[in-house]
Order: structure tokens, then C-alpha cells, then sequence
């Protein structure tokens, strides 16, 4: 079935038949219904396969069939399956691991989520998170945060004086002369310039609005 | 059946071996029986500081390699009556001598017959770390009030902390000069045991006379006024299970001379 939308065309493919029998058919209907003239733009397509689960390759195939029909290009594929595999890789991405330990000097603490770490992180001591890190406890050692490449990532930790923080690829260096007491309650993030900047908590509403999963309440 | 306590701290010249000796001292003046284990294998110093090795005829390795009966290689300290005993660590070998399974049933043989096993570690976490703790069932961690100390006592907390079979591990700090601790010139008890954060079982002041004792081979433990010799005592009874307040760390009573040298803030 082709819908057209204001996006351009969908193609929604039947989930019952076999995957020949349905690259068969979308040969046929689409040599059938269309006539291209020579100067006619290219036409994005999004393909919707229902409740089918396609492999790499049978996407490939689909998008072969229907780049030979000249004027037509596969923009995306949707699906409304998806593998366990990917599932609970999206949850543990998603997942905030709650960890109540010290990570001491030469141990190294990976999640692939966010991480929220009761206890401290000590002077060669590693934190890694897929996503954000929040220290409940003194940052001494190194934080790298973002590892998935999400440059939204934050690193908050209640005293804040670590080795080294890192978001993504982007690294920043304690200041050579700490400030004696250390700083409370502090959050990092990149900001416009890219550089990984230190400021007080409160600031992360502003620039991090996407941290509040809360919806409703007040 | 008794307790095996190893004595580590990951960075050397720490005082491992001055308090392994004192701690295995203090505890056969208490009555219990105590078995010294030095596996620093290849470097040595515990029967030294000890005052005992001249009467070194088998050691460690020897055990382990079946050339003798453990027995054989226990040297008797005289002066506990039967309560103090070392195996000395061999001096010709090197670490690799030994495994952590030999050194574990070891130890549990000599459970069967000392209230206590203090194991002296070497320094580092290779080996003969990994033989040291293979046997424990408790560790004290020894530290100096030195950024350089507490950073590698961490390492070894972590390290420890892996180990199944041993107790969250134990605190000594060591070698503490008062008059830094003073001018602020040395990190405090206090960061360091937040730093750490496990339990602290002892605090020993830096004095001269442990050296002096440990050069002639006679631990610091057996004179029963000096500081550092009742920081040890103490320890060993906290082992025991008393619970007794830090001493105060005041500076030994002073001459004349030096208490107007004091008076102007030289020393």
C-alpha cells in the first residue's frame, strides 16, 4: 500500500506474506502505477514493514528494489519490531545504575547508562557512563561521561574536584592549584564554545532541559 | 583455630615489617601464641628486625618445596617462652618461588596450631602480594601521613576488597610527626580516613628509638614506656577486641634547652 503524506510518499508493507513474495510485489506495483518523465525530482520515500522484523541485508534488498525504480529514494525504514537485542540495549542505555561503593585508585566503574555512585571516586579512580554521571560523594579522580556520543551529557557530583572530566571526546583538566575546600554541589557540561565548563548545580535547568523526565506534578 | 592477618600497604618503606614485628611482639606479651610469616621472598627483613637471623636454618621456600617439615623451619623467639615463632622468607630464591595455593595451605596449617599468623607483605602488587593475601582472613593496611602513601594505601584497599575470604581491611597510620601535624604541613588523621574511609586501628608516632630498636633487633614493643612501643600494644589488644581511645599525640617531654628553643618556634 502507498500513502502519500505531506512529507512525501510511504510505502507500507504487508507483514503476513513472505519476504520474496513481498519484493515480487513491490517490484510489480511499483513498474506498474508510475510513469517518470525525465525532469521530475527525486521522491523521497519512507517504508513502513509493519510487524516484520528485517535483517541489515533484506533492508538492503528492499532499498535495491526500489532505488531501480529511478526516481525513487529510500529515506527510512521503519518497523514497529525490534530485536531483544536492541531492546535492552536501549534500556540499559536508558537506565540509571545505581552504584554504592568507592571506586579507589586503579579501579574503573563502566555503565552503559547514566551513573548514580554512592560513595566517592578517589585520585586514580575511573567513572564511565554511556550517558550522564552524578557522584553523591567527592569526585577525585577521572569522569568521562558520554561515551555514546551524547554531547548532552553532565557530570554533577556533590563536591566536585576531580583529575579529569571528560564528555564525549571533549577533555578538561583540574586547574593546577585547587581551591582549598573544594566546590559543592557542582555539574559540568560542554557548552557553546565545546569546552567542558565547571558551574554550580542550579545553572543545569537552563542549559539541560532535557534532564527533566518528570512530567505533571507541579 | 586461628586468625591470619596479613600486614600490607602497596608502596614501600612504609613500615610494614616494623609493625608485623611489633604487632607479632605486643600479641605473645599478651599471651597468645603467634606465628611470624615473612614471605618477602628474595629481600628479607623481618628476621633482622626481629633479631633472629643467625638462627635461620630453613625457610619459606623450603617448606613449601618439601625439603623440610614446617616445624623444622619455625625459628622459636627465647624470649616469649614458646609464645613467638618466625618463618623467615627464603633469601636466595625470588618471589616466583611460591603460588597462592602452596602459600593458603600453609597458612591453614599453621591455623591449626598459633591464635594468630601475622603475615609480612612485600611492597607492590605482583607476586608476592598475591602469595601474602592468598592465606589471610584479615588485613591491615599500613600508611604514612604522605599523599604518595595514602594514594598507593588506596589502591591496595580496592585490591583487598576483591578478596572473598578476608575481612574489610584495617587502618595504621604510621610514622606520624606531630609538629607537621601542627603547621598543617601534613595531611591529618582525619582526611586520611575519610579519604579511605575503613577503620582505623592505630595511630604510631615517627620515633627515633624504633629504629634504633630494630637496628639491634629487639622490637620496639618489648620497652614499655616509649610511644610508639604502646601504639603497638594497643593495636594488638584493639585485635583482641578491647576498645581503647587513640593515644593523644603529644611530644615526648622535652630538656630545658629545648623547651626555650620551643618557646621561640625553633626546633
Amino acid at each position: 500500500m502507498i500513502k502519500g503524506t505531506k512529507d512525501g510518499l510511504t510505502l507500507h508493507l504487508d507483514d503476513s506474506c513472505s519476504f520474496l513474495e513481498l519484493l515480487n510485489e513491490l517490484d510489480t506495483k511499483l513498474s506498474a502505477n508510475y510513469r517518470f518523465q525525465e525532469n521530475d525530482p527525486l521522491i523521497a520515500v519512507k517504508v513502513h514493514t509493519g510487524n516484520r522484523y528485517l535483517s541489515e541485508n533484506q533492508k538492503e534488498k528492499i532499498k535495491e528494489v526500489i532505488r531501480q525504480k529511478k526516481k525513487l529514494v529510500v529515506d527510512e525504514i521503519h518497523s514497529n519490531v525490534v530485536t531483544k537485542e536492541e531492546a535492552s540495549q536501549w534500556i540499559a542505555e536508558n537506565q540509571i545504575a545505581t552504584v554504592a561503593k568507592m571506586v579507589r585508585s586503579g579501579q574503573v566503574l563502566e555503565v552503559p547508562g547514566d551513573l548514580l555512585l554512592i560513595g566517592d571516586v578517589n585520585p586514580g579512580g575511573t567513572v564511565i557512563a554511556g550517558g550522564n554521571i552524578f557522584v553523591m560523594g567527592v569526585l577525585k579522580g577521572i569522569a568521562h561521561a558520554g561515551t555514546g556520543g551524547n554531547e548532552e551529557s553532565i557530570i554533577a557530583a556533590s563536591v566536585m574536584k576531580p583529575a579529569q572530566l571528560r564528555i564525549c571526546g571533549i577533555v578538561n583538566r583540574a586547574p593546577d592549584g585547587y581551591a582549598e575546600e573544594g566546590h559543592q554541589m557542582e555539574c559540568a557540561y560542554i557548552d557553546e564554545n565545546r569546552q567542558v565548563v565547571v558551574d554550580k548545580l542550579q545553572v543545569l535547568k537552563k542549559h539541560r532541559p532535557i534532564l527533566n523526565r518528570l512530567e505533571g506534578g507541579l | 583455630m586461628g586468625e591470619a592477618i596479613v600486614i600490607t600497604s602497596g608502596k614501600g618503606g612504609v613500615g610494614k615489617t616494623t609493625t608485623s614485628a611489633n604487632l607479632g611482639t605486643s600479641l605473645a606479651l599478651l599471651g597468645k601464641k603467634v606465628c611470624l610469616v615473612d614471605t618477602d621472598i628474595g629481600l628479607r627483613n623481618l628476621d633482622v628486625v626481629m633479631g633472629l637471623e643467625n638462627r635461620i636454618i630453613y625457610d619459606l621456600v623450603d617448606v613449601v618445596e618439601g625439603r623440610c617439615k614446617i616445624h623444622q623451619a619455625l625459628v622459636k623467639d627465647k624470649r616469649f617462652d614458646g609464645l613467638l615463632y618466625l618463618l623467615p622468607a627464603a633469601q636466595t630464591s625470588d618471589k616466583s618461588a611460591v603460588n597462592p595455593e602452596q602459600m593458603k595451605s600453609l597458612v591453614e596449617e599453621l591455623k591449626q596450631d598459633y591464635d594468630y599468623i601475622i603475615i609480612d607483605c612485600p611492597a607492590g602488587i605482583e607476586q608476592g602480594y598475591k602469595n601474602a593475601v592468598a592465606g589471610a582472613n584479615k588485613a591491615i593496611v599500613v600508611t604514612t601521613p604522605e599523599t604518595s602513601a595514602v594514594r598507593d594505601a588506596d589502591r591496595i584497599i580496592g585490591l583487598l576488597e576483591k578478596e572473598e575470604n578476608i575481612e574489610p581491611p584495617m587502618l595504621v597510620i604510621n610514622r606520624i610527626r606531630n609538629h607537621m601535624l601542627k603547621n598543617g604541613e601534613m595531611l591529618d588523621i582525619d582526611e586520611i580516613t575519610a579519604h579511605l574511609s575503613i577503620d582505623l586501628i592505630g595511630i604510631v608516632a615517627d620515633d627515633d628509638q624504633v629504629i634504633k630498636a630494630s637496628n639491634q633487633g629487639e622490637p620496639i614493643a618489648l620497652d614499655p614506656n616509649n610511644r610508639a612501643s604502646i601504639a603497638y600494644r594497643n593495636i594488638a589488644r584493639r585485635i583482641l577486641g578491647e576498645s581503647i581511645p587513640l593515644q593523644p599525640l603529644e611530644d615526648e617531654p622535652k630538656g630545658f634547652v629545648a623547651k626555650i628553643k620551643a618557646l621561640f618556634g625553633a626546633r
